[in-house]
């Protein structure tokens, strides 16, 4: 039941011709980069490394990083011969979420305004 | 020890939960004690408890929301009797602590254990089954989903026995569901369970969106898919981005409740609103992940009993996929009168007003399916027709609602309360019923009885426009919802008649026992033995009545839209040897356990009783592991067994 092994016109869309291999070597690189990552974000929030104002904007770069760390090294976007359904996916996940947020702040700011 | 539980927990003083309790105890014990006397307990603990075959999961769902049916219809006519009769000087029968608990029970228990579990139920039997595979993407994860679901309806249904239940709505808004102002367990049972059922219904929806994306029959390209695929896809989509949030936001209240966190307390910098927002950014899209597969279901019925291929196939999933989008952008109008400001909600009213065109895009679509075809009216297609006629009223009252002006003048009256009504029991449970009625012979191998079938429809039909239409007129004269005392006769009138409503839905309940009873009794001559009655389209019908545990002994092969049609129009249909060996997967306790675990750990957390609670936990850590370490887990189907099983269908002998 593998779809991979059928030819190509009545393979499942979406179905890789070859699974792509994680090892350990790519875990090991992710989880070091992940925990460099966690570690400097403490570290710009408690010392005066960064420029005060800068913090925010430093850990929010941190937290892409991170997130990009993880989408690539531990869920393997982009490794695949055959991504479609990946970056569908991801695409749709990003755009709920910038709704999610662009609208909770949009509505609860207004709300604030008008009680102002 | 104990926690807060103690014998006061017990509705001792209040006669209507102490003898409710008592019947439904005494039910409970005749059944387990049918089931003991006829030795039945291997078989359901085999067969059923510890399946991971979708269909039999599928069944199990539905067998579900259908009992959970009746005990939220039960809360319906009592509500319904209290509002007929409590006006003026009169105060009914029931108290207003329990009244309040009556319909924030009536509709945590309609959406979350009724409506999401017969959705869940259809599309567990039917895409595995349309889609020409063998089963769903991870079979025992679907087992856990469906027990984790289970569990939730069963601390629902405790708190009616032991403590209470919420008496702040389904939405259970702060801060009345603050501890400051709900100090009881009424708030920690909505909780606790909707955690649960929530962990089950993700691990539901991230398997159906894996299975549909994965695992498709050779030849199964996405616009090859049959229409309910395509619903059951959209509905999934929006329960993985859904109910994350809802999941998070109990965990905030939660947090408020148990350790004193301040986020949507009055004080300490917490705000309720945040509440009401984050409630509805999960609110809005679980209005379409119930309604979207009722869609589907309508699209194969009128498909297949017109005689003709959907109307706009196309058009009709561009459509689906619309509203999956636009459906994460109207969440502030449940919300208007909450203090936003002219753009916000005119931004918010006309997203709902747009969010319109695709549904009206589809009711087209099925007209013009009818148009010319040669429609059998069977009791789905009443079912289908009955939503379009319904749909379309609850449709427009809905888009007077998105007009923001408008809603200020009715909102949280029981115009509203019409307007939901009306799209969920004409879109979701007309949806369901007619999925019921249609996929029923594949699921057990004979029809349901017709004549029955329609006296049901019938009832539903003249008892929903009884029951709401009156509450558009109360709702325009001012009448608020959730009224436990009427204070003015003039609306006594208009109650009556909704409560005759409720009474005809409750003659179309039995008329639907009575249909399955009669159904059962005369199964013999309604044996559906080529595993196709109605002529169907899509491959659930290419496959025996009811499906073989392998769904199908050689793998379809699809090159056209509407699959089945094409191989019985070009004479492809029959299947031919050689079979080749099959593997399963083994069936396994695994849910079964988890959610007998998951159920104590959401008692003893109701109840402060943390040993336990921690207790449940660990042996849900356990259970998984050893599942994850567990070895031999399929179980091979040979060549021979296939082929003897295939025979016994495609050839009946004289034995069979």
């Amino acid at each position: 039941m593998v779809g991979a092994d059928r030819p190509l016109h009545e393979r499942t869309p979406g179905v890789e011709a070859e699974e792509s291999r994680a090892n350990v070597l790519s875990y090991t690189v992710g989880f070091g980069l992940a925990v460099i990552l966690t570690v400097m974000s403490f570290v710009v929030a408690q010392t005066n490394l960064l420029w005060e104002p800068g913090i925010p904007v430093g850990l929010v770069v941190l937290a892409f990083a991170q997130i990009g760390v993880h989408l690539v090294f531990f869920l393997h976007m982009g490794s695949g011969s055959d991504n479609t359904n990946n970056i569908i996916a991801l695409t749709y996940g990003v755009w709920i979420v910038f709704l999610v947020i662009a609208g909770s702040c949009w509505i609860m700011f207004n709300l604030y305004a008008n009680m102002m | 020890m104990l926690g807060r539980l103690s014998w006061s927990a017990i509705p001792f003083d209040q006669p209507i939960p102490l003898i409710t309790s008592v019947v439904v105890i005494l039910i409970v014990l005749a059944v387990l004690a049918i089931v003991t006397v006829k030795g039945w307990w291997p078989y359901l603990w085999r067969e059923w408890i510890t399946s991971v075959d979708h269909k039999r999961i599928g069944i199990m769902y539905v067998f579900l929301g259908l009992v959970m049916m009746l005990r939220g219809f039960a809360d319906a006519i009592m509500m319904r009797t209290q509002q007929a009769v409590a006006v003026g000087s009169a105060q009914g029968y029931l108290p207003p602590e329990h009244y309040d608990q009556i319909f924030s029970a009536h509709g945590t228990i309609m959406i979350f254990f009724v409506a999401m579990p017969l959705i869940f139920g259809m599309m567990n039997f039917v895409v595995p089954l349309q889609l020409g595979v063998r089963d769903v993407a991870f079979p025992v994860l679907n087992s856990v989903a469906f027990w984790l679901t289970a569990s939730g309806a069963l601390l629902v249904n405790l708190s009616l026995f032991i403590g209470n239940f919420a008496r702040t709505g389904w939405w259970n808004y702060p801060p009345l569901s603050e501890l400051a102002y709900s100090p009881g367990v009424g708030v920690d049972y909505y909780l606790w369970s909707l955690q649960i059922s929530g962990a089950g219904t993700l691990m539901g929806g991230i398997n159906m969106v894996t299975t549909i994306l994965k695992l498709r029959c050779p030849g199964m390209s996405y616009f090859r898919m049959p229409v309910f695929c395509w619903t059951a896809l959209a509905s999934s989509m929006l329960i993985v981005a859904a109910f994350p949030i809802l999941t998070a936001t109990f965990v905030m209240l939660l947090l408020d409740r148990y350790v004193g966190m301040h986020f949507f307390t009055n004080e300490a910098g917490g705000n309720q609103m945040m509440y009401v927002n984050l409630f509805w950014i999960w609110g809005h899209p679980e209005v379409y992940i119930l309604i979207l597969p009722a869609f589907g279901v309508f699209s194969e019925v009128i498909a297949t009993f017109s005689g003709k291929p959907l109307f706009g196939y196309r058009s009709m999933v561009l459509a689906t996929l619309a509203i999956c989008i636009i459906s994460f952008m109207v969440w502030l109008h449940h919300f208007f009168t909450m203090g936003a400001g002219a753009d916000v909600n005119a931004f918010f009213g006309i997203m709902s007003m747009i969010i319109a065109v695709p549904t009206g895009v589809k009711i087209f679509n099925w007209l013009f399916t009818m148009f010319r075809g040669s429609v059998v009216f069977t009791t789905p297609v009443l079912y289908t027709i009955g939503f379009m006629v319904t749909f379309v009223i609850g449709g427009l009252t809905g888009v007077l609602l998105a007009i923001p002006p408008i809603d200020f003048v009715v909102h949280n009256t029981v115009f509203l309360v019409a307007h939901f009504h009306n799209v969920i029991i004409g879109g979701v449970v007309f949806g369901m019923f007619a999925a019921y009625n249609y996929w029923f012979p594949k699921a057990f191998g004979f029809t349901l009885h017709d004549g029955w079938g329609k006296a049901g429809f019938w009832c539903w039909l003249v008892g929903f426009y009884l029951a709401f239409m009156p509450l558009y007129v109360l709702g325009l004269l001012g009448m608020a919802r959730r009224l436990q005392h009427i204070d003015d006769p003039g609306w006594q009138p208009l109650l009556l008649v909704a409560e005759l409503g409720a009474v005809v839905i409750f003659l179309g309940i039995l008329c639907q026992i009575m249909q399955l009873y009669v159904s059962i009794r005369t199964r013999e001559q309604r044996r559906d033995q080529a595993g196709d009655p109605w002529n169907g389209r899509t491959l659930e019908w290419s496959t025996s009545s009811p499906p073989p545990p392998y769904n199908f002994a050689v793998m379809p092969k699809v090159e056209t839209l509407d699959a089945f049609w094409e191989m019985k129009q070009a004479g492809r249909a029959a299947r031919q040897p050689p079979y080749e060996a099959i593997e399963v997967p083994r069936n396994t306790g695994t849910g079964f356990i988890t959610a007998f675990f998951a159920t104590m750990t959401g008692f003893a957390a109701i109840w402060d009783i943390w040993w336990m609670a921690i207790l449940g936990l660990l042996a849900i850590v356990i259970t998984a592991s050893a599942f994850g370490w567990s070895e031999n887990r399929e179980q091979e189907i040979s060549a021979d067994e296939l082929s003897r099983r295939e025979d016994a269908w495609l050839s009946p002998g004289p034995a069979a």
